[in-house]
């Protein structure tokens, strides 16, 4: 816009690969939050190329990349970004209603997707009846509902304690075993250890590419102790 | 997003402010419930003079004297005894004409023992309840001798044998009119007020001849005058011919040669009465008009609530674009929301409306007329309201940017 062209990123060249754990750092004004919302398809590059399994996205239409938002990506916020008025039920279900789908069939998979993050007893109260951590699980569900290839979580632990962050992180990690490819961007250097590998942003470019710590967040969930046992 | 889907998740965050929804709609209420009660009304008010025509009858003539000149100086219709009971005899025989009823009318003291009552007399003859729309409720009319021989007989108005005999039958007893004894024969039922608000029923007739040889006669001109003849046509299509005729008929009675102006007007009451239609109508249509002025100003309150809604909810604009919405959706829950609010308030409008119309037409005493017409562009005027001023702040939410709009704090 205008003459003053700013670059918010500029030579980033990655390949993210589908079942990938991704942990994105860098201080604000690196550019990671661009990367992200390119990633997320929310935003197009102005110029260079985003394939997302295999589709050139940066020519698509805002209504083609609304779909694909809908359809391939999941999101997770750092202030979960949960519709207050309504209960958490209906929430997770909401995408299911921009994607079209019979109002039984929306039911059944919401319910299936809060009973996997461990909230089957919690499906009719409003985010407000909520604590923090069990309004994220509820964002989580709301991200695999409609079984995407991809979820970005942005800062998803930013908002919780310590403990109820391991949680979360655990939940992701558990999604990702399941070839769900996670990406997460963090400027904490404890929860980027739970990746597999770690981009460093700054100003506007990726300074690093490396292998993450992996580690794992052993806590396991409330309600699926046994599945997360059976892991080890 | 299915219509139901918008359509209920409209209904929630309209109850999600429930007092500002409900203020909003208020301007559409308001809006809305006038043009439905100012339209029933209009109408009512229509109906109302309709009802007196047919009462009068659409097919009567009314003739009075024509005006006489003092000096350069015109005096009002009437003032010259050009008509008399002779020329309305001679009427009878014009074709089309079903029945003719002169008069003489003026101010009396009616007395009986120590009661006693002003009112006015109007002298008549026996056609003048036929072609005036009246009845005789108890006794009889006047015989045809009777009124060419001046019997010293009267039928009362309603209103004047209550006054002059409070709980006692009026009929065959003696009453003084003016100090001139007359015999009771009749009472009339009673006919109410007349379209201006007189009270009709304070009247007293008696034949024609009695009253210009007895009681007005000092106060008339010359004694056989009248001073208006009301003709009935035997069918309003009979109207125009009939009153051709009569003036015709009238102009060699009083030998009235070519390019001298008629001494007499005849005046079709139909349009005396079609021309207070009209200006009802133009009324209605005005008030209408300012009313519909209050159904603008209610949208113009819906689009700014709608522009305050969508900036307080950019942030959920921009999560629901994240999780799939595309710009079409987003633009369809806040038009839907602004239609579901101009729609409910335009029901409301209508009921409330119905209510007021109900009651304007209970103490008016008009017959109670609510257009169909009406009600159905009072809904379509409120939807269109909400689809016209919804449409801005819907658009402007779809085009929003999703990244911009989830960093709104």
């Amino acid at each position: 816009m205008g003459t003053n062209v700013v670059n918010a990123l500029a030579g980033v060249s990655v390949r993210i690969d589908q079942g990938e754990f991704v942990a994105v750092m860098g201080p604000s004004g690196s550019g990671k939050t661009t990367y992200m919302n390119l990633l997320g398809c929310l935003d197009r590059p102005t110029s260079g190329k985003y394939l997302f399994e295999g589709q050139e996205i940066s020519t698509f239409a805002p209504t083609e990349l609304a779909r694909l938002r809908n359809q391939k990506i999941g999101f997770v916020f750092q202030q979960f970004n949960l519709l207050q008025r309504i209960t958490a039920l209906d929430n997770v279900a909401l995408p299911l209603a921009y994607g079209r789908l019979p109002r039984a069939e929306r039911r059944k998979r919401a319910e299936h997707a809060l009973t996997e993050v461990g909230l089957a007893d919690r499906m009719d109260h409003r985010p407000v009846q909520l604590s923090g951590g069990q309004q994220q699980r509820v964002a989580i569900a709301r991200a695999i509902v409609g079984s995407p290839s991809l979820i970005l979580a942005d800062e998803p632990t930013g908002a919780l304690d310590s403990k109820t962050g391991v949680e979360i992180m655990a939940i992701l990690q558990d999604l990702n075993r399941r070839g769900i490819t996670v990406v997460l961007v963090t400027h904490e250097h404890d929860i980027a250890e739970y990746a597999d590998r770690v981009l460093t942003f700054r100003d506007g470019r990726m300074i690093r590419d490396e292998k993450g710590l992996g580690r794992r967040a052993d806590q396991p969930t409330p309600q699926q102790p046994a599945q997360l046992v059976a892991v080890h | 997003m299915t219509a139901t889907d918008l359509f209920f998740s409209a209904l929630q965050s309209l109850r999600a402010n429930t007092m500002r929804s409900v203020l909003t709609a208020l301007g559409i209420i308001i809006g809305v419930s006038a043009v439905i009660t100012i339209v029933a009304i209009g109408a009512g008010a229509q109906a109302n003079i309709e009802k007196v025509i047919e009462q009068i009858g659409s097919n009567m003539l009314t003739i009075t004297p024509g005006q006489s000149r003092d000096g350069g100086a015109a005096q009002g219709a009437g003032s010259r005894p050009t008509l008399t009971a002779d020329d309305a005899d001679a009427m009878k025989v014009v074709g089309g004409v079903l029945a003719v009823a002169p008069q003489v009318s003026g101010p009396v003291q009616v007395i009986l023992g120590n009661q006693n009552w002003r009112t006015n007399v109007n002298g008549i003859t026996e056609d003048f309840f036929q072609v005036r729309g009246w009845k005789v409720d108890k006794g009889r009319n006047f015989e045809d001798w009777e009124i060419s021989s001046g019997e010293k007989i009267v039928i009362l108005g309603s209103t004047v044998a209550e006054k002059v005999f409070p709980g006692s039958d009026p009929l065959n007893q003696i009453i003084r009119i003016d100090r001139v004894p007359f015999t009771v024969v009749g009472v009339t039922a009673a006919k109410g007020q007349s379209s201006f608000g007189q009270n009709q029923d304070d009247i007293v007739f008696v034949p024609l001849r009695a009253a210009q040889q007895r009681l007005l006669g000092g106060r008339l001109i010359k004694p056989d005058a009248v001073q208006q003849i009301a003709v009935l046509a035997r069918t309003a299509k009979d109207v125009d011919v009939v009153e051709r005729d009569l003036a015709e008929l009238l102009r060699d009675r009083h030998a009235i040669v070519p390019g001298r102006a008629d001494d007499f007007q005849i005046r079709n009451t139909s349009e005396i009465f079609q021309a207070r239609a009209g200006a009802t109508e133009v009324m209605t249509l005005l008030l209408t008009a300012i009313a519909s002025v209050s159904l603008l100003v209610g949208g113009i309150g819906i689009m700014n609530i709608m522009l305050v809604s969508v900036t307080e909810r950019t942030r959920e604009i921009g999560v629901r674009m994240a999780i799939g919405a595309s710009r079409t959706d987003v633009m369809m829950q806040f038009l839907i929301e602004a239609v579901a609010l101009s729609m409910i308030g335009g029901v409301v409008g209508i009921v409330l409306g119905m209510i007021c119309s109900q009651l304007t037409a209970h103490f008016a005493g008009w017959p109670l007329r609510i257009e169909m017409s009406s009600i159905l562009l009072a809904v379509g005027f409120s939807a269109a309201v909400g689809v016209f001023f919804g449409y801005y702040p819907a658009r402007k939410a779809a085009r929003l940017d999703p990244i911009e709009a989830l960093r709104y704090a």
